[in-house]
């Protein structure tokens, strides 16, 4: 039986915030990385590629506070926002900076794939007939890269929605504002007598993860009967 | 159309160098796999950029080593129809035909969607989706979406060699008969000589990324008579038929040659081997061959261990070929008669 605070849903509802933030904002930055890497001439392919990778294989703590050093109030990027008034950590946009960066990799990856996948010579095919390098890529390798694109957010957004050592460093715990469905589960097990209230909140993430799957083969699936 | 190439381009060990200028609507690009066919095409779609050299379409400037000219692709007016269809498969028919006329400046519009559907018989399919044509049916929409595109210049780059022999036979009638009613001018680049006879006026021939020589294709269909398994192939243009003891007669000039194929009895471009014609000094009085055409030798081409024969039919050119011996006992020289037979089954329908 599934028995949640005023808190459990604002950390429910926080997490689908950040999390699906996080997607929008790794989903174009992903695409460009990915169509860099496999059409783009560039000298140093390689080394674009392992630093999008970096993420994947560094502890999030270490990305997290990485993130810190950067957009802190004393960082390079940090100070500059902070002359706009702009803010990004210990607050929930720090959240979404730390899933879309530990997300990227996974977004790049999937995209990647599917975008290998293209023949070059459709591209060559629609040069040919007039069309310049960005119509080509909004009109040929975007509409052919969307299963890429479905995927790649999925897995962005449920890579999200388990985010907890970057979040944590970089927007903080605190309740109903940065504390997400991963850090109220850790704050749950660290209270005597949190057993029930972290069980609640793990049952609800499964069950949110599995809606995010099934929304993902039913996207794919819609997208296919549209093809044919 | 006018096309200067000055081209040089090298890609590892290969190395490609060309220098020509051509006019005219029909070019042929003739040569073996790894000759440069391909690399030539995409040099001038501006898919690849020649390490050095310039290239003229019509007086446009299209590259420039010297003056850095180097125009995209989308700006050069170049359709290319390639070896595979290549159709994007997220659009349907009609709109992979339109995909190069929407960018066409409207002042530059010269077919229409309708016309080319009509002139490729593809108009039942527009609404279809790609992935559910034939190869054939591939291969005629993305020629009717280059020719909508109205270019300066289509390249049809080996546009028959994915499809098996029969699809051939199918699409080179829609080739000939759109190609020559939208006049758009274009570079036909294949290996095979019967093609470049039926489409071509003018042949370049390339040879490890060289130009080699520039010809026609009866010329070089009658150099390479010996290397060919059929020898050389004569094509006649046959009339309307009539039934003949059950066989159709199609004329042909002043003769009447006698078929035994009855799939399509109608007008056509027919194929005769050089190999399939037997030459007779006196008239045979009892033969199995149903055709016996008297003709006079105008010239004997000798190639290798055989000879070409150029025969006179009342008024028809044919060219036989014997072997060297044959012609020596037969006292073969120009100007004598001789009787030629062909045996009904011998002709194939090219269109």
């Amino acid at each position: 039986m599934l028995i949640l605070s005023p808190t459990d849903y604002q950390a429910l509802w926080l997490s689908a915030k950040v999390a699906s933030a996080a997607t929008l904002v790794a989903l174009p930055v992903g695409f460009g990385l990915a169509w860099l890497l496999v059409f783009g001439r560039l000298r140093f392919k390689a080394l674009l590629d392992g630093l999008i990778n970096l993420p994947l294989v560094l502890p999030p703590v270490v990305v997290g506070y990485l993130l810190l050093l950067l957009l802190g109030r004393q960082g390079p990027l940090g100070g500059l926002l902070q002359k706009f008034g702009i803010q990004l950590i210990f607050n929930w946009k720090g959240a979404v900076i730390a899933c879309a960066v530990i997300g990227l990799p996974l977004m790049v990856r999937s995209i990647r794939l599917g975008m290998e996948q293209i023949d070059p010579q459709l591209l060559h095919a629609s040069r040919t007939l007039g069309a310049g390098w960005f119509d080509c890529l909004r009109t040929v390798v975007l509409p052919l890269s969307i299963p890429a694109l479905i995927t790649g957010s999925t897995l962005c957004f449920a890579r999200s929605l388990g985010e907890f050592g970057a979040t944590i460093i970089l927007a903080g715990n605190i309740p109903g504002v940065t504390q997400t469905i991963p850090l109220a589960i850790y704050d749950y097990t660290s209270t005597p007598g949190g057993e029930a209230g972290a069980l609640s909140l793990c049952l609800l993430s499964i069950g949110l993860s599995y809606l995010v799957l099934m929304l993902n083969t039913l996207l794919l699936k819609r997208f296919q009967r549209n093809q044919a | 159309m006018k096309l200067n190439v000055e081209v040089m381009k090298s890609f590892g060990r290969f190395e490609f160098a060309a220098g020509f200028q051509v006019e005219g609507a029909r070019i042929g690009i003739f040569g073996p796999s790894g000759s440069g066919k391909s690399t030539l095409s995409s040099l001038l779609a501006g898919l690849v950029s020649p390490d050095a050299g310039t290239i003229h379409l019509n007086d446009r400037c299209l590259f420039d080593s010297i003056s850095k000219i180097n125009r995209n692709p989308e700006q050069r007016r170049v359709s290319v129809v390639f070896q595979h269809a290549h159709l994007f498969p997220h659009l349907n028919v009609e709109r992979n035909l339109l995909y190069g006329f929407h960018r066409t400046p409207a002042e530059r519009r010269k077919l229409l969607l309708e016309d080319v559907a009509e002139a490729l018989d593809i108009s039942r399919l527009l609404k279809r989706s790609v992935s559910k044509l034939s190869g054939g049916e591939k291969q005629r929409v993305a020629l009717g979406r280059a020719l909508l595109a109205c270019p300066d210049l289509l390249i049809l780059d080996e546009p028959l060699s994915a499809l098996d022999k029969r699809l051939k036979e199918q699409i080179i009638p829609f080739l000939r008969k759109t190609l020559r009613r939208f006049e758009i001018p274009y570079l036909y680049i294949s290996h095979s000589l019967s093609e470049m006879r039926l489409l071509t006026d003018q042949v370049l021939c390339f040879a490890d990324g060289q130009l080699q020589e520039t010809s026609d294709a009866e010329t070089l269909a009658r150099q390479r008579m010996t290397g060919n398994r059929h020898g050389y192939l004569n094509h006649l243009e046959l009339s309307e038929p009539r039934e003949v003891g059950g066989m159709l007669g199609y004329r042909w000039g002043e003769n009447e040659l006698l078929l035994t194929d009855h799939e399509q009895p109608q007008a056509g471009l027919f194929e005769l081997s050089s190999k399939d014609i037997l030459l007779f000094k006196n008239h045979p009085h009892a033969l199995s061959a149903r055709n016996l055409l008297t003709a006079k030798i105008t010239e004997l081409i000798p190639q290798g261990g055989s000879v070409g024969v150029k025969l006179n039919c009342n008024g028809e050119e044919l060219i036989a070929q014997i072997v060297r011996e044959a012609a020596l006992e037969l006292n073969m020289d120009v100007g004598m008669t001789v009787y030629a037979a062909i045996k009904a089954s011998a002709f194939r329908r090219l269109v």
